[in-house]
């Protein structure tokens, strides 16, 4: 196949995947709907009830096989292959996967089907804003981008973005859980706050020394290599140290009388709204990052060979002089 | 207090507390309190969110020393908020004293959390497991099982059984039971985390005191030499404790430069596979090397790295003043103002220039075009390519005082028109050269000429050398291991009971103590099991009661 045939054939996958997953999501709302009068305790009756649910898992499955096709395209697709993490439409279409992966390998080892409903709707709105919001262009890495450490460095953000998230979807349940008196219906089925809350506490242990290794570790040996310097205080990395010290809080929070359960449960929360402020907003907010990879925030800052503006002997005229263009220092 | 509460209590020392202010306290006892406090967790929690938040404003004024030209964008917009920014250090969060003043208290509250729990860790490091309390199958996860069996055999049994599952074994404090204890590095790990921040810490510290960063713009062509002495960088940001003498003594030259230039496809014009080919000698008269240097492929000679990060065009001018003297000649470096297009903006001096001195400022295209408008008019020159496929400069002439002779500072990029007349033509127009390679311009007056005679390539090299940049990274790593260990060890405790009863059986009652706070009920429930099972394995012992957190719950 050529490229061209390839990319189409990945924007087909990408469709075909969030259809799938919409239709995971419509069959857990069935389910939802059927078990509307259960009670907790008791047993599924309906068939229909618990065929939706199986139906759902199964329907998600494919949705990650056919979804893992279409990233794998999308890396063929570009001139030379390359993996693709080249712009935030295709890091948008990596992270969901993630968090779809996590849910489908949890539900082997977890009684964790009931987060379904939530991970199908999420994965269904990133996938839908990743389309209309941030489609890009297959395009060739820039130099910069070139280099072993973006397959390490994006793996283990995406990774660890994915399990931040199931966390994050975990400690809202919690809290609504929390709240509720329910005795039939969804939120009945769903664990004791105890059991989310312990869930949720072991997808953040999970995620926070991966997020540590990307951000504090080959973050800084890759920005060392190809920016010169191994901390610059980017956009980009000031959100992902303050992602880094929200979370880190969050794991004293639980270990503190008075901020565990609740109080530590909103901090997961601040700390997943700081990750996808920054995977996303960032771009978008800030024209001074060296990470802005989105189309909105100018494609020609990607190009990270950066002209350079020599402020010889006097650095405030020549600023003066290079004008609004010029990318960073 | 029960000794079932005890033993629950007795969590490793996470819980440090803040309390409320006594009434009566004298100095001593105040102080004894602040520091209690600043060393409580409530406060690292806090101070933690303080730093994240802090965090944030240098993340949407733009920094000094990461972008100085966009503050200075944003003084020129927000002349009224400048003075105020600038009061309270926002131009320059990083290094404010009140960023510093969060993170120092951190590393305060954390060395003072820290140290103490290094002797309690090395006295738990000696400890024996404690003895095991009364009511055992009190405890969370329990179960008993009576047997026939003489209780110094289960007893035998469970050490072994405890001790081939690595538990620290302690038999000898009761007669009765056995108490077992595992999973020290937990602590270990928690403590390693901490005390490598602080290295880490230690690190950065290290290469923003000791080491320094500097750019230089540097022809290309073995006539352009770097030597690494101070006055050969066109900028330099040393650290505060930086000492000129540890520079290493090389010297490098660029002979040639490439890069590729797409030219189709969604990105046609950007550039790409940029490559700096150095030749370059880590001492005066050492054997010169080759090196290709590249982005993400940084030169290392010593301490000190070399990165390629820009590059631009030299057009080569040369200006015969009204004698017929050559008074300016070579390359003329213009800085990018397009990052796209590359196209330039520089100044060409000629102060020694007779009768008088020659100004000139203008725009250097690489690829040249007029623009046209939507109804196909021309509209102002542009460049409308980077590569240098039609080069054209275009510049302005000035004479007069040019101040470049009264010996103060003056940038080469920058025209100094304080003094300096711009020369018109006889319409009133300014007078405009616009010269592709070869051409020669006679100036109006009898000022003289001007020919381009080229173009040449310029690359911005930044050097730099920051040292303790493994100690950090170091710091990190260990730091990365030292979590591991405090998120995934599990410290626990079991017990084994074994009493004779009235009706001569032995009543066994096993009990397991979970120690983390990211305890795991089902894989407790297991290990309890697991052993029970290998107790009861060469006998056929009925359970009579079992108790675990699934039930309770």
């Amino acid at each position: 196949m050529t490229d061209a045939q390839w990319e189409v054939f990945s924007y087909q996958g990408v469709i075909a995947a969030a259809v799938l997953y919409f239709l995971a999501m419509l069959a857990y709302f069935f389910e939802l709907a059927g078990l509307r009068s259960v009670a907790r305790d008791e047993d599924v009756q309906d068939q229909r009830t618990a065929m939706a649910g199986r139906l759902a898992l199964v329907l998600s499955v494919f949705g990650v096989v056919v979804h893992l096709v279409a990233l794998v395209a999308r890396g063929l697709a570009a001139d030379p292959n390359r993996v693709p993490w080249g712009n935030m439409y295709e890091f948008t279409i990596s992270g969901t996967f993630v968090v779809a992966l996590i849910f489908v390998l949890s539900t082997i080892k977890l009684d964790i089907e009931w987060l379904g409903p939530l991970v199908s709707t999420f994965v269904v709105a990133a996938l839908m804003a990743a389309f209309l919001g941030l489609d890009d262009a297959v395009l060739p890495l820039p130099d910069a981008l070139n280099s072993p450490w973006l397959v390490i460095h994006v793996v283990s953000a995406v990774i660890s973005t994915g399990a931040f998230t199931i966390g994050a979807l975990l400690s809202v349940l919690y809290l609504v859980k929390a709240r509720s008196s329910a005795t039939t219906g969804y939120l009945a089925r769903v664990p004791e706050p105890k059991v989310l809350d312990r869930l949720s506490y072991r997808m953040h242990a999970f995620g926070f020394p991966v997020w540590t290794f990307a951000v504090l570790i080959t973050g800084p040996i890759w920005a060392h290599q190809a920016w010169g310097a191994y901390w610059n205080w980017d956009p980009k990395e000031v959100w992902a140290f303050i992602t880094w010290v929200v979370y880190a809080a969050y794991l004293h929070a639980r270990a503190t009388v008075g901020w565990r359960g609740r109080n530590a449960a909103i901090l997961a929360l601040v700390g997943a709204a700081t990750l996808w402020f920054n995977f996303i907003g960032i771009n978008f907010f800030s024209s001074s990052s060296q990470h802005s990879y989105a189309e909105g925030a100018g494609a020609e800052r990607s190009v990270v060979l950066r002209v350079a503006a020599a402020p010889v002997e006097a650095p405030e005229e020549v600023r003066v002089v290079v004008g609004a263009d010029h990318p960073r220092r | 207090m029960t000794d079932l509460q005890t033993h629950l209590d007795q969590r490793s020392s996470d819980d440090r507390q803040a309390t409320s202010l006594p009434n009566d306290l004298n100095a001593r006892e105040l102080a004894r309190w602040s520091w209690r406090q600043l060393t409580s967790m409530r406060t690292a929690l806090v101070l933690l969110l303080l730093l994240a938040l802090a965090a944030i404003p240098g993340s949407v004024i733009p920094q000094e020393d990461i972008d100085s030209l966009a503050v200075s964008q944003w003084r020129d917009n927000h002349p009224r908020l400048a003075p105020i920014w600038d009061r309270l250090d926002l131009f320059s969060v990083y290094g404010s004293v009140w960023f510093s003043a969060i993170y120092i208290l951190l590393m305060i509250s954390l060395v003072g959390c820290i140290i103490p729990r290094l002797f309690v860790y090395a006295r738990a490091l000696r400890a024996r497991p404690p003895r095991a309390p009364r009511h055992l199958t009190r405890l969370p996860d329990s179960t008993a099982y009576t047997t026939d069996e003489a209780p110094e055999d289960v007893l035998a049994r469970a050490a072994d059984a405890l001790r081939s599952k690595r538990f620290r074994v302690e038999t000898s404090t009761e007669a009765d039971a056995v108490s077992a204890e595992r999973g020290y590095l937990r602590e270990a790990g928690n403590l390693l985390f901490h005390l490598a921040v602080i290295v880490v810490l230690v690190g950065v510290a290290v290469g923003s005191l000791f080491g320094y960063k500097g750019g230089v713009i540097m022809l290309n062509g073995e006539d352009y030499g770097f030597s690494n002495n101070l006055t050969q960088y066109d900028d330099f940001a040393p650290g505060s404790l930086f000492d000129p003498d540890v520079m290493e003594p090389f010297s490098f030259s660029i002979t040639d430069f490439q890069v590729d230039w797409l030219t189709e496809g969604d990105r046609a014009g950007m550039a790409r596979e940029f490559v700096a080919e150095l030749a370059y000698e880590t001492e005066p008269g050492g054997e010169t090397q080759d090196y290709d240097l590249r982005v993400n492929h940084p030169l290392t000679i010593g301490g000190t790295d070399i990165f390629l990060i820009g590059h631009g065009y030299a057009p080569v001018i040369t200006i015969r003043d009204g004698e017929g003297e050559v008074t300016k000649s070579g390359p003329v470096v213009f800085l990018p103002t397009n990052g796209q297009t590359f196209e330039s903006f520089g100044v060409v001096k000629a102060p020694f220039a007779e009768p008088e001195q020659i100004g000139l400022e203008g725009t250097f295209y690489p690829t040249f075009a007029m623009g046209r408008d939507a109804d196909g008019n021309l509209t102002m020159p542009a460049s409308v390519w980077g590569d240098a496929l039609d080069p054209l400069v275009s510049m302005s002439l000035w004479t007069g005082d040019l101040g470049v002779d009264d010996g103060s500072a003056s940038s080469v990029y920058v025209l100094d028109k304080a003094d300096a007349t711009q020369v018109l033509k006889d319409d009133g127009q300014p007078f405009r050269m616009d010269l592709r390679p070869g051409d020669t311009v006679t100036l109006p007056d009898g000022l003289g000429t001007v020919t381009f005679e080229g173009v040449q390539r310029w690359n911005k090299i930044q050097i730099s050398r920051s040292p303790g940049k493994l100690v950090a990274l170091g710091g990190v790593v260990l730091a990365l291991v030292g979590l591991l260990g405090s998120l995934f060890i599990r410290p626990r405790r079991m017990w084994v009971r074994a009493r004779r009863q009235d009706d001569g059986t032995t009543r066994v009652e096993v009990a397991r103590l979970d120690r983390s706070s990211g305890g795991d009920p089902e894989d407790g429930a297991a290990e309890l099991a697991e052993i029970v099972a290998s107790l009861q394995a060469p006998t056929g012992a009925q359970p009579t009661s079992s108790r675990s957190r699934k039930e309770q719950s």
